[in-house]
This record gives C-alpha cells, structure tokens and sequence, in this order.
C-alpha cells in the first residue's frame, strides 16, 4: 500500500514547479564497533520549491540524518541527491540553505545582533549591509528591539527565533530546520508555529521541517514525509490542501483530523515491524 | 567581593601571625639561652621571649622583624641601591613579564597547531607533557651555562626558564578551550562554509577564553617561581632569587624571609591582575554584562 501511495502522491504534483531537493534511492549506513546502523534505506523524495516538507518519525528513523545529508553534514553511503541541482556540497559552498539546529546554537559572546550577522561576516559583506539585514531578520521573527542583548538575557522561545533570523539572514531560498521547537512548551510553539507560517507565506521559502509532534507537522507542512526506524526509511508521504494563510483553527476541522489520523497510521504501522 | 572575604580572610591572618611568634620564641630559643649562659646572664621568661623576636640572625624572625627589613629595603633605600628590594623585585618581574609573554604566546601557537593538525597532536603532545617531569631545579643551571656559553646573559636565560615552566598549563588549557565549541556549533559554521581560520577566529579561539585565562593565573605565577629558579645559579647577582642565595651564604634569615614575602606579594598583584584582565575582557564577551 505505501509504495502505491507514495507513487500516487508523486503522479499528483503538479510538475511546473522546480525541484529544490532531488533524492534517489539514497542510503546512509553507519559503520559502528557494534555493525553497521542502517540510518536511511532506499529513500526518495522530491522537495518542491515554495514547498512546506515536514519529515516525521518515531526516533532513529533517520528524519535528522536525512536533512543532515541534505546539508552535506553527513555524507550519503549510497543513492543520489541534489539540491538546486547540484551536489550538497557545492550547495553548501554556494550557501543555498539555512540550518535551524534543534538548540539555539547561540554564541554566548555575541549580542543577538552580532549573532545574526555572523554568516554575514564569514560571507564578507560590507558592515552597513550586515546590520541592514539582520535588522531585517529580526524584524522577520518580531525580535527588533533585542539587537543589542546578549543571549542569556532572552528566553528559549526568543533564543530560537533568534536562530530563526540567522538562518534568514542571508537570504537562502531553502530552509532546513531540526526540530526547532522541539525543547519549548505547547504555547510558545504554538505561537511560534504561526510566525513560522506567517515567515514562509511572505518570503516563499521552501521549508524542510523535521519535528515528532503529528500536529505541529500537519498544521505546518504542505507535504507530510512520514518515515519509520530500523532501517530509516520514508513509509508515506501525505499532502494537504490547506492554504498558506491558515490559521490554528484549522487544527479543529475534520480535514486535518483526517491528515493526522493518516500520520498516525503511518507511524503506528512503522513501530508493528519491530515489536 | 572583598568584604564579603575580609572577615574570614583577617582571623585566618591573625591566627597565622600569632602562630608565627610563638613559633619564633621556641625556635629562637635555644640559642638565646645559650648566649645569657655564656655571657653568665640571668634571664625571665618575659625577657626571653623579648629577645628571641629581636636577634639578628633568627632560625625564624619574627613579622614585625620582616617588615621591618622589608620597609626598610623597600621604602626607605633608593631603588637604585643594590640593597633595594625594589631594584631586585624589577630584575626579577622582567624576566618573569618576559618570560610570562613568550610562554603564553608559544603555549597559544603550540595549542594551535595540536588543535589543527592530526600529527602533531600525536608527535607534540607527549614532549609537552614529558618536559615537565624534567625537574626544572635540574635543568635551570643547565640553560644558564649553556646559553652563557653563546654569550647569551642577563634577562634571556631567566626568560627562557620562566618561558620552560609557564607554556605547559597555557597548551593545555587551549588545547581544552579550543575544542570546546559543541558540535552544533561547528556543524553550524559548516553551513557557513566557514573556512578552518574563520572557525578559529569567530568561534573556537572566543570559546576558549575562559579557559587561557585560568591557565594565565596559573602560567604568571609559576612564571616568577621560574625567574627565581633562574637567578640562583647565577651566583647571586641581582634578583629576588639572588637575594635568597645571598641571605642563605651569609645567615641573613630576616632577608631571606623579606625577599620570600616580596615575592609572595609579587605572585599575588600578577594574578590579581590577570583575574581584573579576565572580568574585563568576559564582560566584554557578554559574560554577566
């Protein structure tokens, strides 16, 4: 049934829009003393751009390795992939992406607004620029007023959207975020889940969104990725209909309760295999 | 910050003194004695122990006695009298400053390079680590003469001793503090395609602040300790080490306890101002601000 599915979904896109991430029967093994560790098996997927990608997963289902390799932060054992069309690794030499990490990643000796124009600076642009967009960044994510706090003085939520407005900093058209909201509770994420919404309406970003809450994925996402453990690989891929705009109202209708009731499923029936 | 410390620090200072004075009396004692039994002298006890706080050449001088001698060799002779404690604590705080400088920056570069590059690490390392089992009492006239010989004299052979001493807790911490950043951290200077020297600069070298600062207080102190060590062999010629050997030749115990508090006191300021350096500079870094 997944496969058939999965081949469905795909027949369903629309295919006048360009492919931001292009995956090919990609495999990631790890060699550890313990044996090899089958992180991601046989994975394909297409990541449109403007598209919303939530990859969701029980832990261990490769959904972090996944976006990792997309980063070229981890290298792929076998399979292709290319993102904008080329390798990850140029990608990244070309800084293609933003990387939201799952903790903030602050430097702690930074004020927030020196903290955003980090990337600036290691990409060389002249200061009066720096300040300008990370003026704009912050604006992005409503922290304009905190440029010059240190991150100790703002909380999760705020260190977070600090990290939000670094990886925008420079204006990469792809977004990959880890979990970001992971270790904040249900109301800063609600909220933040929001501004994230409201951000990828406004700039058009193609967005990769890892995350193991069903709702915040389904509320989010234009295309849920489902995966599942041992070997990680993707089971399902589900997209919705809902519009940019939406709001957390959504989360009440029978629609979404459908899609989440669809991600469960997925999820649940990943777990029977190694129990 | 002091006065929260003044009261506690004051009664340990106290006990130590009165300690000190009665150590004086029983260990200046005997020879006392034995001066009224030869001079056929009648003596108190309350005269006794006036008179053990007052030889001229004590096993242990008494405090005021110290800082006597200390007031006297400090304040009261010009500084540029060879009996001044002040014209020998600059022989020996140059060469110690000297020596402090080049072993911080030869610690830093070492670190680096153990940080950077895979072989060193492994070819490096265990010299740094084995020339500090080399007893440094040992191997001190061994850089005096040597470096005599080459007719290389004066601040630099004390230099280098001090240098030999301080560059190993300064390699050590930095190799810690530099590799401190998480892996998130440098995983996120990755995405950056941050190169290795904008890595250094923007975040490892910033992380391990805390880290060459501690190891400073240690490297400043041990610096002086090495000075010292350096102007011994020298055949006492100037220097708060040279004053030891000189006070020790001739029995001189009140200048050899002087000299030793100098030096305490000289350790202290330079840690002090190494502690001051490091608020300054963490304060700037946003640490508490």
């Amino acid at each position: 049934m997944t496969l058939k599915q999965v081949v469905d979904n795909v027949a369903e896109m629309p295919a006048s829009k360009k492919a931001v991430v292009d995956v090919k029967d990609l495999s990631l093994t790890f060699q550890t003393t313990d044996g090899p560790v089958y992180a991601l098996s046989e994975v394909n997927l297409t990541i449109e751009e403007g598209d919303f990608v939530s990859f969701i997963g029980p832990s261990g289902c490769g959904k972090t390795t996944l976006l990792r390799v997309i980063a070229d932060l981890e290298k792929a054992t076998g399979g292709e992939i290319s993102i904008n069309g080329v390798s990850p690794e140029d990608a990244r030499q070309a800084r293609a992406y933003g990387y939201v990490f799952q903790a903030p990643a602050l430097l702690p000796w930074r004020s927030i607004e020196s903290n955003v124009t980090l990337p600036l600076e290691i990409m060389d642009l002249s200061k009066e620029e720096r300040i300008k967009r990370a003026h704009d960044a912050l604006k992005l994510v409503e922290l304009n007023g905190f440029e010059k706090k240190f991150p100790w003085q703002l909380s999760g939520g705020m260190q977070q959207r600090a990290s939000i407005a670094r990886a925008l900093s420079f204006d990469a058209d792809l977004l990959l975020m880890d979990e970001p909201f992971g270790a904040l509770d249900e109301i800063v994420r609600d909220h933040l889940n929001e501004q994230l919404l409201k951000l990828w309406a406004r700039t058009n970003k193609t967005v990769a969104f890892v995350t193991h809450s069903i709702p915040e994925a389904v509320y989010l996402s234009s295309k849920i990725v489902v995966m599942s453990p041992r070997p990680g690989r993707i089971i399902d891929v589900i997209e919705t209909k809902f519009p940019k705009d939406r709001t957390l109202d959504i989360r009440e209708t029978p629609e979404f309760l459908e899609i989440a009731h669809r991600v469960r499923e997925g999820l649940r029936a990943g777990h029977s295999n190694d129990e | 910050m002091m006065s929260g410390h003044a009261g506690p620090v004051s009664v340990i200072l106290l006990g130590f003194i009165v300690l000190w004075y009665i150590g004086a009396v029983f260990m200046n004692a005997p020879t006392q004695i034995d001066r009224y039994n030869r001079a056929d002298q009648t003596w108190t006890t309350s005269q006794l122990i006036e008179d053990t706080w007052s030889q001229e050449r004590p096993i242990l001088p008494a405090p005021h006695q110290v800082i006597a001698e200390m007031y006297q060799t400090i304040f009261a002779t010009k500084i540029t009298s060879k009996r001044s404690l002040v014209y020998h604590s600059w022989v020996t705080l140059s060469s110690t400053l000297l020596g402090f400088g080049i072993g911080t920056l030869l610690g830093i570069i070492l670190a680096v390079g153990i940080v950077h590059v895979m072989t060193l690490e492994k070819s490096l390392m265990p010299w740094v680590i084995s020339s500090q089992t080399i007893p440094i009492l040992a191997i001190a006239p061994m850089v005096i003469v040597v470096l005599g010989a080459i007719g290389i004299k004066g601040l630099v052979p004390k230099a280098i001793i001090s240098t030999y001493l301080c560059f190993f807790p300064v390699t050590i911490s930095m190799v810690k503090g530099l590799r401190s950043p998480q892996v998130i951290q440098l995983d996120l200077m990755r995405t950056y395609n941050a190169s290795k020297w904008q890595t250094f600069w923007q975040l490892r070298l910033p992380s391990a602040m805390p880290y060459l600062f501690a190891s400073l207080k240690v490297a400043i102190a041990i610096s002086l300790v090495g000075a010292i060590i350096g102007e011994l062999p020298t055949g006492a010629q100037a220097g708060l080490g040279a004053r030891l050997l000189a006070g020790s030749y001739y029995g001189q115990t009140i200048q050899i306890w002087s000299a030793l508090f100098t030096a305490a006191f000289l350790a202290a300021i330079m840690v002090v101002i190494v502690g001051w350096c490091e608020r300054r500079v963490l304060a700037r870094m946003g640490v508490g601000a």
